[in-house]
């Protein structure tokens, strides 16, 4: 029982971190139509560069807001400079665009930071409670406190905010949104603003959970947010959110109790996104919308 | 004065040319028609003057040449195009809709605006909380209507509003618009196939043919015109 509860939490834990690499894609999904494969590679750099300003002597919370600050406006040049030119073009032509960044980012990442592993401090001091025989760090609370806070804080953004509307209608119908004067430009900068935003501090929170800080850390949790996504339903934030506690948590129990999984748990994502993909291919929380005429 | 002057319109998609240089101009406070078969070009000479479309010519609003501005701004510059097929924002709710509609406003009376558009089309009341896309084609065509009215127009352009509208449904939505045009300044170019509602409610009217006007006068003097009489008003 106890092991059983360790998983779990072990499991929720990668779970938020999935899950805020989903709703990342999401975000950029719905307001663009593109699936950002670059995505994980863009929150990898942004944490290099949290750990580089801890390494010249910033404390670490200020490192992440400074960082977080710079991925933003990152964000927007990315979607300026290289998504805009190809915005029109055909979904293939945009997936090799997408498979391009993620490919030169992670060099780029390389060339500047090396390809050493670095020890990137956390943002939570080693407290530790023992809850029915199970130990519950801070480092776990403040990461499920920190992302949970961050899926909210973006679904407040989307519900409550004239931004929000925005980019919603963008999403819904480009061509009547630019009717009514929203400028789709600008709604799509803010969109691949704000999700590079939300991979900075992911990537901040989570990787001092992990051994260390290499140019490969970013790579299987893309994977694992994939299939999130594809679990929740590409088009829903919900969906992400839910996907990836539960892509999170079957990993987590299937490392421990699947023998065969121990070393290739990397399967179970592709296991769950062929699933979905064979029996519910909108995904969980994915709508068709009804549409009467 | 006019509000909308058009002169010379000539635009296509690609190698296709369309219009091949129309003139028409829409007055204050007027409704004015354009009718025209299927594929005539009247989509087309719509998406022309909102800036959707690449054009050369004259696109004068208030005399000023909008042509070749982006939709956007032609929008905020008051203009509301409520596309063919309505063009609504199908996964936001009825009342989202209308906040949208009014995106580029800043003034406080976005609130009372809602209320006022909800009393003319008192079903989308009913509805406000509801998806748009699970609406009929009726009810989304009067949310279409209303959101493009969020945007306080001086020039409301309407692509076949009537397209997909059962006969009565597409009635009701007539003399709403006939009434708006009454009680406010705005002015209307209605593009339809539809003659027999639309002459009911322009001042003047176009008839358009192969991206071409053929015929032009006002409402009666097309009413009586033997050519509309057999092409759009089906009879002899
Ligand atoms: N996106 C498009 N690409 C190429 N040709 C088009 C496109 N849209 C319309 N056309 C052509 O332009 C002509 C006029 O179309 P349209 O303006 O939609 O006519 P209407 O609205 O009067 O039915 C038609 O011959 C149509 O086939
Ligand atoms: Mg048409």
């Amino acid at each position: 029982m106890t092991l059983f509860l360790q998983q779990l939490m072990n499991g929720i834990g990668n779970g938020v971190v999935y899950a805020s690499v989903a709703l990342a894609l999401v975000l950029i999904y719905r307001t663009t139509g593109i699936l950002n494969f670059a995505q994980g590679e863009m929150a990898l750099f942004s944490t290099y560069i949290t750990w580089k300003l801890t390494d010249a002597g910033l404390g670490i919370i200020a490192a992440i807001a400074v960082s977080t600050l710079i991925a933003f406006v990152f964000g927007a040049i990315i979607e300026r400079v290289l998504i805009r030119p190809v915005e029109h073009a055909s979904p293939f032509v945009i997936l090799i665009v997408t498979i391009g960044m993620f490919l030169a980012i992670s060099s780029i990442t390389v060339t500047i930071f090396g390809d050493d592993e670095k020890q990137l401090p956390s943002a939570f001091s080693e407290r530790a409670w023992s809850v029915a025989d199970v130990s519950v760090t801070l480092e776990f609370v403040g990461l499920v406190v920190v992302l949970a806070a961050e899926c909210l804080l973006l679904w407040l953004l989307l519900q409550r905010t004239k931004l929000g509307l925005g980019l919603r209608a963008v999403a819904s119908n480009p061509e009547s949104a630019r009717l009514v004067g929203i400028s789709s430009g600008t709604m799509l900068m803010f969109g691949w603003a704000i999700a590079a935003a939300l991979g900075a501090i992911g990537g901040a929170v989570y990787v001092p959970t992990t051994p260390a800080l290499t140019a490969g850390s970013m790579q299987a949790v893309l994977v694992y947010a994939l299939a999130a996504a594809t679990l929740g339903g590409f088009d829903s934030p919900l969906g992400a959110v839910v996907g990836g506690l539960i892509v999170g948590v079957a990993e987590a129990l299937a490392i421990q109790y699947v023998e065969p999984l121990h070393d290739i748990t990397l399967v179970v994502p592709f296991i769950l996104i062929g699933a979905v993909l064979l029996f519910k291919p909108t995904g969980l929380f994915g709508r068709r919308i009804v549409e009467r005429v | 004065m006019s509000v909308l002057k058009v002169h010379d319109l000539r635009g296509g998609y690609g190698p296709v040319r369309v219009l091949h240089g129309l003139s028409f101009e829409v007055n204050a406070g007027e409704i004015v028609v354009i009718l025209g078969a299927n594929g005539s070009g009247k989509t087309t000479t719509l998406r022309a003057v909102s800036g959707m479309l690449n054009a050369t010519g004259s696109v004068l609003l208030h005399g000023e040449e909008v042509l070749g501005r982006s939709p956007e701004r032609i929008a905020r510059s008051r203009v509301a195009h409520v596309p063919q097929g309505r063009g609504t924002f199908p996964e936001l709710t009825v009342e989202e809709n209308l906040r949208v509609g009014a995106y580029s406003r800043s003034d406080s009376a976005i609130a009372d605006d809602i209320d006022r558009w909800f009393g003319v089309f008192p079903r989308l009341k009913e509805r406000r909380h509801q998806q748009a896309g699970s609406m009929s084609g009726g009810e989304q065509q009067m949310l279409a209507v209303s959101r493009a009215l969020m945007m306080n127009p001086e020039l409301l352009l309407l692509d076949e509003p009537s397209l997909g509208l059962a006969p009565l449904v597409t009635q009701e939505l007539f003399e709403q618009l006939g009434t708006l045009n009454r009680t406010t300044s705005i002015s209307m170019l209605v593009v339809e196939q539809n003659a027999n509602l639309a002459l009911k409610i322009a001042q003047r009217g176009y008839v358009l043919e192969a991206g071409l006007i053929v015929a032009s006068g006002t409402a009666a003097e097309l009413k009586s015109n033997d050519e509309v009489r057999k092409a759009y008003l089906g009879m002899a």
